[in-house]
């Protein structure tokens, strides 16, 4: 039962892991840092800016369901784990190496979730977390593809063998324990049973539950938000329209008052190059949208943005929308994310602003006052705030 | 001669079968997973990350088969084995069992905290605070109310449970499976 829970759920996180890393746009100049990724860095697609809410349902599924499922990866490795002390340790090569491939099953397994559990809470104990996350899972999907290619006919007699509906219906009284199996994994002399099978399954259904319930309000706005007590970005700032949750401040980035201040310019980069005061931004067409920013530790929350669209100020340094993407550089000191390079679909799309406002005040200094980057669709560490350059050139190839 | 064929291919088959101990196709798939793991893991070894890598990895697997899983497993028969509280003697008086109204508010606040214990125990404290620009203490406090309504709920369930259970007076009432009780405690959360 667990391992149908987990075929369905691990490849549903890999796949949402896969199209995270596709949404960095790993192609374009500076957005991948995985260093030696060869044959793994693969390439999907360019990212696209619709629909907009895709990045941040498909990272709230790989970052919640990943979490929704602890307990029941738990109760898998519980389940099978009188065999990890079978002796001798294998009786033929095929047994041998069938083990090995289960050491990489289950170190990858709690790996990746150990890696990934730790990094939503900041918790940097390891410096490496976007490569190891990235490789530790090609090695544990490689596991858990022939895994899942050799058992599968062994779940599907085990599930075959009771009755879902009835055992729903068994309590404790009648709970007899399992008849021998050929894995040797049920107990020779089992004690009296102390929870019936439904029991188990409810605790374990009950703990996922729980979990899902402590932290899913993170990626939701409104009242809901307050319900995700145990996640690390479900809080509450206040009521203000730049109280929302913020993920870099600008202490933290070295960013002052001053910097942001009456001398900050923006410095647009084409054919032709200008600088922009704040006051020159604000009076040139603003456009307002409903974004989310969407990050890739699965919290989310969509806001009014109000700005100047990319592909005016494209055009304003004689670049051409829709041909060239353009490399945006922060005033940030120190960090992987203080520039990205944005594609030329993102630069072209009418909702990718230069947001000034949001939510009909300014930008707070958190927030990236002066100015910053909201483009539909894309993962929140690209949306770059305190924005000093903005350098279009012609996307490559 | 053509005959001869598919039985000495067939005679290689077994012969492969017998000494590997499974149906080739089970070595093959094998192979191939190891080819892409070990791709994988030739990527660890060029980023130059592989040594704590591997720590991370190996310490995974063993951090949960000899550290949590013993614990878990140890602790519950630790509990079950010791007499608590008061034993309710005599035949005629039906003993509710008490054990999955400990394991599932412990259980599931242990839970809560092998996963934000980052957050609940602060351990991220200032990296954390430079990032989101609030503090982590609240979460300790949250963990706290949610373990205590955990407690809280199962306590109550079982004390519904011991009042249906004892006065047989009432008449037996069928259907009722004793984790019943439990479940709802559960859920209560």
């Amino acid at each position: 039962m667990f391992g149908v829970v987990l075929l369905i759920g691990i490849p549903l996180i890999a796949i949402t892991g896969f199209l995270s890393y596709a949404a960095y746009d790993p192609r374009l100049a500076g957005n991948d840092l995985t260093p030696q990724r060869g044959l793994l860095g693969f390439y999907l697609f360019d990212w696209p800016t619709r629909p907009v809410w895709l990045y941040r349902l498909s990272q709230a599924v790989h970052v919640i369901l990943g979490i929704t499922l602890v307990p029941v990866l738990l109760a898998k490795l519980w389940s099978v784990i009188p065999r990890l002390f079978d002796w001798p340790p294998a009786r033929s090569p095929a047994q041998a190496l069938e083990r090995l491939s289960l050491l990489l099953l289950v170190g990858g397994a709690v790996f990746e979730f150990v890696t990934g559990i730790l990094n939503i809470q900041l918790f940097y104990v390891f410096p490496f977390f976007y490569p190891a996350h990235l490789y530790g899972a090609w090695i544990f999907l490689a596991a858990f593809v022939v895994h899942v290619a050799l058992k599968l006919p062994r779940m599907v007699r085990a599930l075959r063998s009771r009755g879902f509906r009835r055992e729903l219906r068994t309590g404790l009284r009648e709970t007899r324990p399992e008849p021998p199996d050929p894995d040797g994994l049920v107990a020779v002399h089992p004690g009296e049973p102390t929870v019936s099978r439904r029991g188990l399954l409810g605790f374990v259904g009950g703990a996922s539950l729980t979990l899902f319930g402590l932290s899913v309000g993170q990626t939701v706005d409104g009242p809901l938000r307050r319900t995700a007590l145990l996640s690390p970005h479900g809080r509450t700032y206040g009521e203000g329209p730049n109280d929302f949750q913020v993920n870099k401040t600008a202490a933290a980035k070295g960013i002052t008052a001053r910097d942001a201040g009456p001398d900050w310019r923006l410095e647009v980069v084409g054919p032709r190059r200008t600088h922009l005061s704040r006051a020159d931004l604000l009076s040139m067409p603003a456009h307002t949208y409903d974004l989310p920013i969407a990050c890739v530790e699965g919290w989310s929350t969509l806001q009014r943005w109000t700005g100047v669209r990319l592909a005016d100020l494209a055009r304003l340094a004689g670049a051409t929308p829709g041909r060239d993407e353009v490399f945006v550089e922060s005033l940030e000191r120190g960090g992987a994310f203080g520039h990205v390079t944005l594609s030329a679909r993102q630069v072209a799309d009418p909702a990718s602003l230069l947001a000034l406002r949001v939510n009909g005040a300014d930008l707070s200094l958190d927030h990236g006052f002066p100015a910053r980057i909201i483009v539909p669709n894309a993962p929140g560490v690209h949306n770059t705030k305190w924005v000093t350059r903005l350098s279009f050139r012609p996307a490559g190839p | 001669m053509s005959a001869g064929r598919p039985s000495r291919s067939r005679a290689a088959y077994r012969r492969i079968t017998a000494h590997y101990g499974a149906d080739p196709l089970h070595l093959l798939a094998l192979l191939a997973c190891f080819a892409l793991a070990g791709y994988a893991a030739s990527r660890v070894f060029a980023a130059g990350i592989w040594v704590g890598f591997a720590i991370w990895f190996v310490g995974a697997a063993v951090a949960h088969d000899l550290v949590l899983f013993p614990l878990y497993a140890l602790a519950d028969v630790a509990v079950q084995r010791r007499r608590w509280g008061r034993r309710r003697p005599g035949p005629h008086v039906h003993w509710t069992p008490w054990i999955n109204y400990v394991r599932v508010p412990v259980g599931l606040s242990g839970l809560l905290l092998l996963v934000w214990f980052p957050l609940i125990l602060r351990r991220s404290g200032e990296t954390y605070r430079k990032a989101v620009g609030l503090d982590s203490n609240p979460f300790l406090g949250r963990w706290l109310l949610v373990t205590g309504v955990l407690f809280a709920g199962s306590a109550v369930a079982y004390a519904v449970r011991l009042r249906r259970s004892t006065p047989r007076r009432r008449g037996t009432r069928r259907g009722r499976g004793p984790e019943r009780g439990r479940r709802d405690g559960g859920g209560g959360s």
